[in-house]
């Protein structure tokens, strides 16, 4: 085939951009750099939008940096609000793991609250029960109701291969909804709708209690969830990355006709998984509601199981990864409660998850300046 | 408690859940799931209303909805189509996006005031009908009867005419459409953007029309969502999601209204006696769209009927696969 040659070869303009597919994965700085370079695309975006709206972009990001790693005290208040979000981003994270879109960690960390609560309130056990056993009771309720939220929408997947995206979310309504009835209902203290509150031997400890013998953790909110969460973000990287079971869902997220050719059960690992992830949902629920909210209320998620959704993409869902976006999304959840008008931290989150999943193109698509020829 | 109210005023909130269905079966019979619906209801919502109270026409605030939540698709549109990122995180993200873009643009539009609303009429002889005359075409907002002619319109469109057969082809086989010289990219996008239009007017049907006001996220509380389960029970098609639409806003009318009445049936309505037991009728559009999609996807194994073969992947041309 004859190319006459054409004038533009000579101009100027004689490079243009391709993209060219990656044949192999892009090795783990560029990754970190791609994502950090959407997260600051991202805050851009955002504060052109506050300025859009009539706010102050820089003065708003600049309070959401003191008010979340201002002091130590503040700090302590940012691992508070990152505590759940470590357990809720876990538990997306092995549900995407296998390919299941698990949007449901809200109903099932409201869940794992109710659980934990029927503990204290039914009661099941006496006011002045120790408190180990009355943590560890609760921490089981808390992760049995989680995974019983799990388990339905993830039996439904298995067996009738109904959409768990929907169901979860379904799921989500329903659980407040129920809670709520108990709230006004059940155990509502003299007519207020939240119930009394947990006796002393059901809460987390927390840093302050021990500032007798460390003077230094005065007035630290941090509790027991934050240990919770660490712990259960290595139980997690084991189960994924060091065991047979781990090994299974990841060949499942991968791969699932492989999978199955190689003779798993899938059936078993769907409704497993989903168990699992909602054992984790449901023990945030728990950790928040005896170390932070000490009653049942109504407002006490702004979200978190949202959040995780996109804590768990951000991390690139590594275990380890989840706590340290954990803890950043927690200072924007910190910070935000203050920010006019109050929907801008949820927008902001919008927006971080929009540009990193565009920015997952340059992973699999590597830019190449080439010459016209 | 009068049934015939209840189901006029189910029509009208089922028209909600009509037009994001049919938005939604415009988009994956294209090929591309949006899970952002609720968020561009939402948008779609907030900018209807803020337009109505500020310029006083409501049917500005209608053309200003759905071009808004058109444009927002577009973002899932370039994401999942330009680029070919997953389209569920991508449609999460879009609804996480509007959601937060319409709370910030929505601030303080809840103490705005009220809108003249669009016009109610009554269809002269088809009203006269016992029964079904008064349910459907009595006094009804406008949108309601748009509703009526969109279904058997978007029906024929899809099955019976050219750009609907390139529509289901893009779906379907798009590599097939490809190489008979359908624009596939082109066509994804301009569904995606119906789509975003139509959840747009389903979601100033609400702020309108059906229940006027801004009420931040309580405003679709989760009708995206439903909407987005009765696509699958309605199998991709406008008649059935018409079915489905219907009987989802007569049911939550019917959770409103039971709870009136002292009396159910000459007995005492167990609902007015213990007030709380309405958080379990609350529950019920959820488990009911829970239940239907178990339906519709036991339905889908037996007939052996599904998806648009394509549906969730993103074509790239050249490559093999669908």
């Amino acid at each position: 085939m004859s190319v006459t040659p054409t004038t533009r070869s000579s101009s100027p303009f004689s490079y243009r951009v391709v993209f060219e597919k990656r044949l192999k994965e892009p090795a783990g700085f560029i990754s970190f750099i791609i994502t950090l370079f959407a997260i600051f695309i991202a805050l851009v975006i955002s504060g052109i939008v506050i300025e859009l709206a009539g706010g102050d972009a820089l003065k708003s990001f600049a309070h959401i940096l003191k008010a979340s790693f201002g002091s130590l005290g503040v700090f302590s208040d940012t691992l508070v609000k990152a505590t759940p979000l470590i357990l809720v981003g876990l538990a997306c994270s092995v549900a995407f793991r296998a390919r299941l879109w698990n949007i449901g960690a809200e109903g099932q960390f409201y869940l794992g609250a109710f659980g934990a609560s029927a503990v204290v309130l039914t009661p099941l056990l006496p006011a002045d029960t120790s408190p180990w056993i009355f943590i560890t009771v609760m921490m089981a309720a808390g992760i049995l109701m989680g995974a019983v939220w799990g388990f339905i929408p993830g039996f439904l997947k298995a067996k009738y291969n109904v959409n768990e995206i929907i169901t979860t979310l379904m799921m989500n309504y329903i659980a407040v909804a129920w809670n709520n009835f108990f709230i006004y209902a059940i155990w509502s203290e003299s007519g207020f709708q939240m119930s009394r509150v947990f006796p002393k031997t059901a809460w987390l400890p927390r840093l302050a209690d021990y500032s007798k013998t460390v003077p230094a953790f005065r007035g630290l909110t941090t509790h027991l969830g934050l240990l919770f969460g660490i712990l259960a973000s290595i139980l997690v990287w084991f189960i994924l990355y060091r065991s047979r079971w781990g090994y299974e869902i990841r060949l499942i997220g991968d791969n699932p006709k492989a999978a199955q050719y190689a003779g798993l059960n899938i059936t078993r690992n769907t409704i497993l998984v989903m168990m699992f992830s909602g054992a984790l949902a449901g023990l945030a629920g728990m950790s928040e509601i005896t170390g932070v909210v000490h009653r049942l209320q109504g407002a006490i998620s702004p979200g978190y199981g949202f959040t995780g959704i996109i804590v768990a993409w951000l991390a690139k869902l590594n275990p380890f990864a989840v706590i340290l976006v954990s803890v950043l999304f927690g200072a924007l959840i910190l910070a935000g409660r203050e920010i006019q008008p109050s929907g801008i931290p949820k927008m902001i989150q919008g927006i971080i998850l929009v540009c990193l999943i565009a920015s997952d193109f340059f992973l699999r698509y590597q830019i190449r300046i080439v010459r016209r020829v | 408690m009068d049934f015939i109210t209840i189901l006029q005023a189910g029509v009208a909130s089922g028209t909600v859940l009509l037009f994001a269905t049919i938005g939604e079966i415009f988009a994956e019979r294209s090929g591309v799931m949006n899970l952002g619906v609720e968020g561009m209801m939402l948008i779609g919502a907030m900018s209807a209303f803020s337009t109505a109270v500020k310029t006083g026409n409501p049917w500005l605030g209608l053309l200003v909805a759905m071009i808004a939540a058109g444009l927002i698709s577009q973002i899932h549109a370039f994401i999942t189509i330009t680029l070919q990122a997953d389209q569920v995180v991508s449609g999460l993200a879009l609804g996480f996006l509007a959601t937060g873009v319409s709370l910030v643009l929505g601030e303080g539009l809840s103490k705005a005031g009220t809108i003249s609303l669009l016009p109610k009429f009554s269809i002269p002889i088809l009203s006269q009908i016992p029964i079904l005359g008064a349910i459907f075409f009595d006094h009804h907002s406008v949108l309601v009867y748009i509703g009526y002619l969109l279904i058997p319109a978007c029906w024929y469109f899809i099955n019976y005419t050219r750009p609907g057969l390139n529509l289901r082809a893009v779906g379907e086989y798009p590599a097939a459409a490809d190489t008979l010289g359908i624009n596939v990219y082109w066509q994804r996008y301009l569904y995606v953007f119906v789509g975003g239009v139509l959840a747009g007017l389903a979601g100033a049907t609400i702020s309108l029309a059906v229940a006027p006001g801004w009420f931040s996220e309580m405003t679709t509380a989760g009708q995206g969502w439903i909407a987005v389960g009765l696509v699958i029970f309605a199998q991709w098609d406008p008649f059935r999601a018409a079915f489905g639409s219907y009987i989802f806003g007569a049911l939550r009318r019917l959770i409103l209204d039971i709870q009136g009445p002292m009396l159910l049936f000459g007995m005492k309505n167990p609902f007015y006696y213990n007030p709380y037991w309405g958080f379990f009728l609350q529950m019920l559009p959820y488990a009911f769209t829970i239940i239907v999609l178990v339906i519709g996807s036991r339905e889908a194994i037996r007939k052996r009927i599904g998806a648009p073969a394509a549906l969730g992947i993103p074509y790239i041309r050249g490559e093999r696969g669908l």
